[in-house]
């Protein structure tokens, strides 16, 4: 034992990031989100290629609008809630977290690397949704891929950050890891997008503080223009529909992994395994 | 070089208004295996989680060859090695690449780590199942990885809570020997158990805890000595053949002994007064009586005894 120095927290991180992947690949749980993810897009490609919608082949631009439209924050969800529902309070639930924490590792180090890990995993999922996209995309319109495309994948991957730093915050709030799971899911697929009509409908201001909102980034960038917020009709029946700016979108997006990452971590580091 | 160490300085937890530990001090220094004794809920796996960091101390400090966890827990566990309640491991990894995680973590060089899991696992005897999925193990297979990560980089401080937890009598055994190997390797174990006679056979010291107070800290000897009813000074005498009363009566003469009451034909229990080497000189004198003694022990209740006299609720 002596003698022996022990590795950075940098290469700890990394160590952590490794098995945790390692588990991942391993774990049915990834092999059932790569099936949904492929099923969606399956379902799309038969879909599309049976009935050439006229909105998806107008143009290559609309293509991939029309198919990441809804499609893309889904899979980005269902990432976050399948791989950052659990990670934390599955190590105390399940006690995989006495095998780790009693050895001469930061927590921040543990905290770190099974983010990462579920973020190379989700990661793995988005290029397999995106590849399939681009390859229906290439087979009607050829290699003519819109810069927009890229730049859409760019802010679902800041969204897929943002939505793991939000799971992984919930998930260290709880020690059980079906209501971390439950309430992240009802978050995500219900609870933010019925704020979000509710604010718009009822209280008429701009939902700026919802994760969701800034998530329009992602599928508005494929809109050419750029959709901007509008009113239609006029006094009390006037309706104004909401479009985050891609500075908004960025700045709430960054903010929401920002806030929940340093606040995920500072509960972790002190939630004892009692 | 410095002996291994641990040290508790007036180490407090609450759980809101419920005190799991009241300022225990306690020091232990060298290689030795130190019994941590007491009832259900006495504060035994809160201390040992406040030494791994695992909860933090409301109050005091646990420190761990003189570096104070909870501010140094990198450094402080850098030398220790714990396993602590029963950790589960990631059902999809193997003992390999479970260890392997351990090992890369605890800085063990690439080189060295082939060998030295194959050795760690080899020594818990779950050689055959180094490539095996830990999903599939049972909780004692589990238990024995568990151990083998505790001392896969071999430190000078070992913490063990309840180590024979889930394990068949061979493999409390098995642990048993791997303990007392440790301290022939000039380590320090600190282990929890509820297991007397485990504690009796391998441990040199105990340290007993109740209601989070620590009641008695000292060797084996001195504190069955002190505290069990008979001052610790009973041995019980096993014999080849039966033995009549004129044996029973030369033996119940011997210097220093109180009485001797006769078990059954073929097992004799002597009182007597005085410590260690008073049994010594006891010892030679009936072997030179060779009346056919086979055993001369003490009997193991002693601890027990001792025990039952100081803690006197099991919550």
């Amino acid at each position: 034992m002596r003698g022996r120095i022990l590795p950075s927290s940098v290469s700890q991180v990394g160590t952590v990031t490794k098995y945790e992947l390692v588990n991942y690949f391993r774990s049915r749980r990834f092999f059932v989100l790569l099936i949904i993810g492929v099923i969606i897009s399956a379902l799309l490609t038969v879909l599309v290629g049976y009935y050439r919608p006229a909105d998806f082949m107008s143009s290559s631009l609309k293509f991939y609008y029309n198919w990441f439209n809804g499609s893309i924050t889904f899979v980005i969800i269902l990432s976050g809630i399948f791989y950052g529902g659990d990670a934390i309070s599955g190590e105390f639930q399940n006690k995989t977290g006495y095998f780790l924490v009693a050895n001469p590792l930061r927590r921040s180090a543990i905290y770190i690397g099974k983010w990462l890990g579920a973020l190379t995993a989700s990661v793995i999922m988005l290029a397999v949704f995106t590849a399939i996209a681009i390859g229906n995309g290439v087979y009607y319109f050829g290699l003519n891929i819109p810069y927009q495309l890229w730049v859409s994948v760019l802010f679902g991957l800041l969204y897929l950050i943002a939505v793991l730093g939000f799971t992984f915050f919930f998930s260290s709030l709880f020690k059980s890891s079906s209501i971390s799971i439950l309430v992240t899911a009802i978050l995500f697929l219900f609870a933010f997008m019925l704020i979000q009509s509710l604010v718009e409908a009822l209280v008429k201001i701009e939902p700026w503080f919802l994760i969701t909102y800034g998530a329009q980034i992602v599928t508005n960038t494929l809109i050419d223009p750029y959709p901007t917020t509008s009113t239609q009709g006029f006094g009390p029946n006037a309706f104004t529909s909401y479009a985050t700016t891609i500075p908004e979108g960025i700045a709430i997006l960054s903010t929401y992994f920002l806030v929940t990452a340093v606040l995920g971590l500072l509960i972790f580091e002190r939630k004892e395994f009692t | 070089m410095n002996s291994p160490s641990i040290e508790a300085v007036n180490l407090s937890k609450r759980y809101g208004s419920f005190p799991a530990l009241s300022n225990l001090n306690l020091r232990i220094e060298g290689s030795k295996c130190v019994g941590f004794l007491g009832p259900n809920g006495a504060g035994k796996t809160t201390t040992l989680k406040i030494f791994t960091d695992m909860i933090r101390a409301s109050e005091g400090r646990a420190l761990i060859n003189g570096i104070e966890v909870h501010p140094n827990k990198k450094k402080a566990l850098e030398s220790a090695g714990a396993l602590i309640e029963s950790p589960e491991i990631y059902p999809s990894l193997t003992p390999r690449e479970a260890l392997s995680m351990v090992a890369e973590l605890r800085g063990l060089p690439k080189g060295e780590r082939r060998k030295t899991i194959e050795d760690a696992v080899a020594e818990v005897k779950m050689d055959e199942w180094l490539d095996k999925k830990v999903g599939k193990f049972s909780k004692g297979m589990k238990q024995r990885i568990n151990i083998a990560a505790a001392l896969l980089s071999d430190p000078e401080v070992v913490l063990l809570d309840e180590p024979t937890t889930g394990l068949d009598p061979r493999g409390m055994a098995e642990v048993r020997d791997i303990v007392k190997s440790l301290k022939k390797r000039n380590r320090l174990i600190f282990m929890s158990s509820h297991l007397l006679n485990e504690v009796q056979e391998i441990c040199d010291e105990v340290a007993m805890i109740d209601h989070g107070k620590l009641l008695v800290y000292d060797t084996l000897s001195n504190v069955t000595t002190r505290f069990s009813n008979d001052g610790g000074n009973v041995v019980d005498i096993e014999f080849l053949r039966d033995i009549d009363q004129a044996v029973n009566t030369n033996i119940a003469s011997l210097a220093n002994v109180n009485s001797a009451e006769r078990m059954d034909p073929r097992r004799i229990r002597i009182r007597f007064s005085g410590g260690a080497p008073i049994q010594e000189r006891l010892l030679s004198d009936i072997v030179t009586m060779k009346i056919g003694m086979i055993s001369f022990h003490s009997p193991t209740s002693a601890l027990e005894d001792t025990y039952l006299n100081l803690i006197k609720d099991t919550l």
